[in-house]
């Protein structure tokens, strides 16, 4: 997927102004957030268990090789075959190997954001190789030609009358406005897919270290038919998503849903290990694991550790009041919203990410919500450290910044300052309490007033009453 | 190759070399006691509240839950209810509780014990457990109950026996070792009510690419 | 006058109060008296480093983090009337190195700093409050007090105790308003949407008076509330608890206020 990150703000324009996005980006305002806020009043202990998680995840973290080679191990013991890439490009080319050797020419898939990360759509279409999508979300964006702009929800941006425009297209059928009736059509559609495809890919939810399984969480059942039925199942996974045990799964699988939908546990959490065994009647008979790294294991050690806890349940984005006002397309890449903000500059490189982690106000609701504890605020304002130090900073912030802290640091000249911005902006109000057109303000008074100071300074007034109170003590004394 | 860069980069950023051996033994050890994490109160709860906790979910999630009496009753409730919903095939699967049954008076449901395929309306398998906390049935994958039946058909029937409800998740994967020697089977399938998808404007709509309809044929054993 | 009963508070002022609305930093002095404080303003305090700090500019934020400790060095509380200014104080630490000295001071300084409806309710148990407000009124969460320092109850503890005023609750209270410091300058439209989105709710609530704990969110709400015409006055807490709605509120001038109480 190509990087947009540096359209930011020009995204993000476009976005406030499309009635049709804001009508979607409504559904989601109205729904997770209370789902979730529902699920977590029904779970008394859900904050404990986001400690435990949140410790765990740091154990696992700083165990992380262990884990991963007796993930390893336990998968090739059960038969299966684990491929280590460094980098996305060796994903792809590692998954096209394993497409070729089986003669594959259709496959399907499953939902995964690790295979948007790395373009994989892209380039098995350019190896003449076909990728269906078969989660309804994503199915539609494939129809459409068109990106997830949610980690959990992908088409979340689109409305009722998109999908039928595309269905009514792709599928030439009559047209519908009945959500029931298109998701019957797509599941007519998928099922010859399913049942054609040679390869099937899906991502995975976590690892599990102990007995070399894979998990994914899903609510339509696409991911099973997709791994169940082709003779080779591919799972493309993260080096973060291990796991110890099933026990410990279990921890992060009573979270994730909770956070992420407010369900109370999602429709099908599926467990796979190696493939089919002797005797069974159906399951695929190649299983492989490919482990993308990708520039996580960057992360370890570094101020951004901590991002390697995400689960990737979509709280973040849920509750984010940016991310509400300018959705998930607006982020420029395949994370959007708070995690995304994080996650992003560290994969892309900050020079082409700088503008996410300071699109926030520091809320705190993204920390508020997370199911891991991910300081997110902290982390965003880590990476603008770090743009700092760059020199990404656009000047004029730079130099503001400068002259301001020039002043903070010296009280006299700062009051004096102070003083003269006081009356300045006082008398650029008159008597309206209020500017309406400031300059070099446009930015606030193009849509809002720009409230008048109300007196003078407080320090002014203080010290005069100070000064009045001494001369009454002094003359009292007298 | 990568394997090694890999793990090597992870190693550099944790500041050491290969683990030392304590760190190994503290991972052993993890790995071997399976402590459970924290485990919410909800499900700790005598065998028959759990079985009413376990109802109450699996209908929350939007199971069809009947309950019976006995197993002999299944082949009569199982066909009634493909009757009623005009539906005359069953694919079957071929453990031992559902090759047992005796389906005397149902000859109008075609039966068939195979994998499941496309267009398939209905199949009947048992379960391994059913988990009270959230509803949730789990199944595995063995030659006598193929994966498919649990997905391709449009309506899933399972076979769960009271004795089979557990509290909590961690009390089946303590059964599923005890019962498969510690060795995973290929696939382990929690289930928790039918197929479902919000895609198509955040609009909760039933049958997505699984079942629309999973019905528990509970038997109080 | 200092007695051994009557701690000795620093008021920290911060920038906007000062440069806006300085009736705001009086009436936390007033209540701060009224709890029995002695209160003094050190001279040399300037701006608590926010947005240096949100900037990823440290070296700045942590040379105004030095001033700050200094200018607050030996009282026995630090109060102001922003959740948000003194979240920043609570963030010093964070600048400096655990074995650097600055950091223990900072650690210091955070333990004695506390945001004006926190200090009243949690520290000093306030307990002569006598103040009045006829009408309805509505509050908005500001983000830091509410997620860095906890502060929820506390103003709604002490608005509950103001004679005839009735708090009516708006929708999303928590909800950032999109001031976010530098961020309103940065991502303006978004700034304005968010901004946008909340004074529906304030004006949804049927109050007639919002009120909140922060100034720089209070312009921002206030600043929208004017230029799209709602009749919704704008205050901070304290000027509720010291009962001062004789002033002028926030973005109103003050003549029409004055004609408005002739009217009235």
């Amino acid at each position: 997927m190509q990087i947009n990150s540096p359209r930011f703000k020009e995204r993000a324009h476009q976005a406030l102004d499309d009635a049709n996005l804001q009508r979607a980006l409504g559904n989601l305002k109205a729904g997770f957030p209370q789902k979730r806020a529902q699920a977590v009043a029904c779970m008394p202990e859900f904050d404990d268990l986001r400690d435990q998680a949140r410790d765990l995840k740091n154990h696992i973290l700083e165990h992380l090789d262990l884990y991963l080679e007796q993930f390893e191990s336990k998968v090739v013991e059960n038969g299966g075959q684990v491929h280590w890439c460094r980098t996305g490009d060796d994903a792809c080319q590692t998954i096209l190997d394993i497409c070729r050797a089986v003669d594959a020419k259709t496959v399907t898939k499953g939902k995964s954001m690790v295979s948007e990360e790395i373009n994989l759509n892209a380039f098995l279409e350019a190896n003449r190789i076909q990728p269906v999508e078969t989660d309804l979300g994503e199915y539609i964006l494939q129809l459409r030609g068109d990106h997830p702009s949610h980690i959990i929800a992908p088409a979340i941006h689109l409305n009722l009358e998109d999908v039928s425009d595309a269905f009514h297209r792709h599928h030439r059928r009559p047209k519908s406005d009945d959500p029931a009736v298109l998701m019957r059509e797509a599941r007519e559609m998928l099922r010859k897919q399913f049942v054609a495809a040679d390869v099937g890919i899906t991502g995975a939810n976590f690892l599990v270290a102990e007995t070399g399984s894979t998990i994914i969480v899903t609510n339509e059942g696409n991911g099973d038919l997709t791994q169940t039925l082709p003779k080779t199942h591919i799972v493309i996974t993260s080096i973060e998503k291990v796991v110890p045990t099933l026990e410990d799964m279990t921890l992060f699988l009573r979270l994730l849903t909770r956070s992420a939908t407010g369900q109370e546990f999602s429709v099908y959490n599926t467990l796979s290990t190696g493939p089919r065994r002797p005797g069974d009647l159906d399951g695929p008979e190649n299983f492989h694991v490919v482990l993308v790294d990708n520039g996580r294991s960057d992360m370890i050690g570094s101020q951004f550790q901590e991002m390697l806890r995400c689960i990737r349940c979509s709280a973040c984005m849920n509750h984010c009041p940016v991310y509400g006002a300018v959705g998930g397309h607006s982020y420029g890449w395949v994370y959007p919203g708070p995690m995304g903000s994080v996650l992003t500059p560290q994969l892309v490189g900050i020079e082409q990410a700088a503008l996410l982690p300071n699109a926030s106000t520091f809320c705190g609701k993204c920390e508020e919500v997370c199911p891991v504890r991910i300081p997110l605020p902290k982390l965003m304002r880590h990476w603008r450290e770090k743009e700092f130090e760059k020199h990404l900073t656009p000047r004029a912030a730079r130099y503001g910044l400068g002259g301001w802290s020039f002043f903070a640091r010296r009280p006299r000249l700062y009051r004096l300052l102070s003083r003269v911005a006081n009356r300045a902006l006082r008398t650029l109000a008159g008597s309206k309490g209020r500017i309406h057109r400031l300059p070099l303000a446009g930015g606030w008074t193009d849509w809002r007033d720009m409230p008048a100071p109300s007196g003078r300074t407080f320090m002014q007034q203080w010290n005069e009453k100070k000064a009045g109170e001494t001369a009454v003590s002094r003359e009292k004394k007298a | 190759m990568s394997k090694a860069e890999i793990l090597g980069n992870v190693r550099r950023g944790l500041k050491r070399g290969e683990a030392s051996d304590a760190q190994r033994q503290v991972v052993r050890q993890r790995l071997e006691n399976r402590r459970a994490n924290l485990i919410p109160a909800r499900a700790q709860l005598p065998v028959s509240g759990q079985v009413e906790l376990f109802k109450t979910m699996a209908r929350e999630a939007a199971a069809d839950l009947i309950e019976l009496n006995t197993m002999d009753e299944v082949p009569a409730v199982a066909a009634e209810w493909l009757r009623h919903h005009h539906i005359e095939e069953l694919v079957c699967a071929n453990d031992e509780i559902v090759a047992t049954l005796d389906w005397a008076g149902t000859a109008d449901i075609r039966r068939e014990t195979r994998v499941a395929r496309a267009g398939d309306l209905a199949s009947l398998t048992s379960c391994f457990a059913g988990i009270a906390e959230t509803g949730t049935l789990m199944l595995y994958s063995q030659p006598e109950s193929p994966t498919t039946l649990n997905f391709l058909p449009d309506n899933h029937l399972v076979i769960l026996r009271r004795s089979q409800i557990v509290g909590v998740y961690e009390d089946a994967w303590q059964l599923l070792r005890d019962a498969t020697g510690g060795k995973m089977p290929r696939t382990v399938n929690m289930i928790t009510g039918p197929s479902r998808s919000a895609d198509i404007e955040q609009k909760l709509q039933m049958g997505a690419h699984g079942p629309r309809t999973l019905v528990i044929l509970l038997v109080n054993d | 006058m200092h007695t051994p009963s009557s701690p000795r508070v620093a008021l920290f002022v911060t920038c906007l109060v000062d440069l806006y609305r300085p009736e705001i930093g009086f009436a936390t002095v007033k209540l701060l008296e009224q709890a029995g404080c002695d209160v003094e303003v050190p001279e040399t305090q300037t701006c608590c480093g926010q947005p240096a700090f949100n900037s990823g500019d440290n070296r700045s934020a942590r040379d105004i983090a030095i001033r700050t400790i200094e200018a607050f060095d030996g009282y026995e509380y630090v109060v102001g009337p922003s959740g948000s200014c003194i979240g920043m104080l609570h963030h010093y630490p964070e600048l400096f190195e655990t074995s650097d000295p600055w950091h223990r001071r900072a650690q210091d300084l955070k333990a004695r700093a506390f945001e004006i409806s926190s200090f009243l309710v949690d520290v000093v148990g306030l307990d002569n409050l006598a103040a009045s407000f006829h009408g309805s009124v509505t509050y908005h969460d500001s983000c830091s007090g509410l997620r860095e320092l906890g502060i929820k109850a506390q103003p709604r503890a002490l608005l509950a105790r103001v004679e005839g005023l009735e708090l009516k609750e708006m929708k999303e209270s928590e909800t950032c308003c999109g001031f976010g410091g530098t961020f309103c300058v940065k991502y303006p439209d978004i700034s304005n949407r968010m901004v946008g989105n909340k004074t529906a709710n304030i004006a949804a609530s049927g109050a007639r008076t919002l009120v909140g704990g922060d100034l720089g969110c209070l312009l921002n709400m206030a600043g929208k509330l004017k230029r799209e015409g709602h009749d919704v006055e704008t205050r901070h807490l304290v000027e509720i608890l010291t009962g001062c709605s004789d002033t002028a509120a926030i973005a109103e001038p003050a003549d029409d206020r004055t004609r408005l109480a002739r009217q009235l």
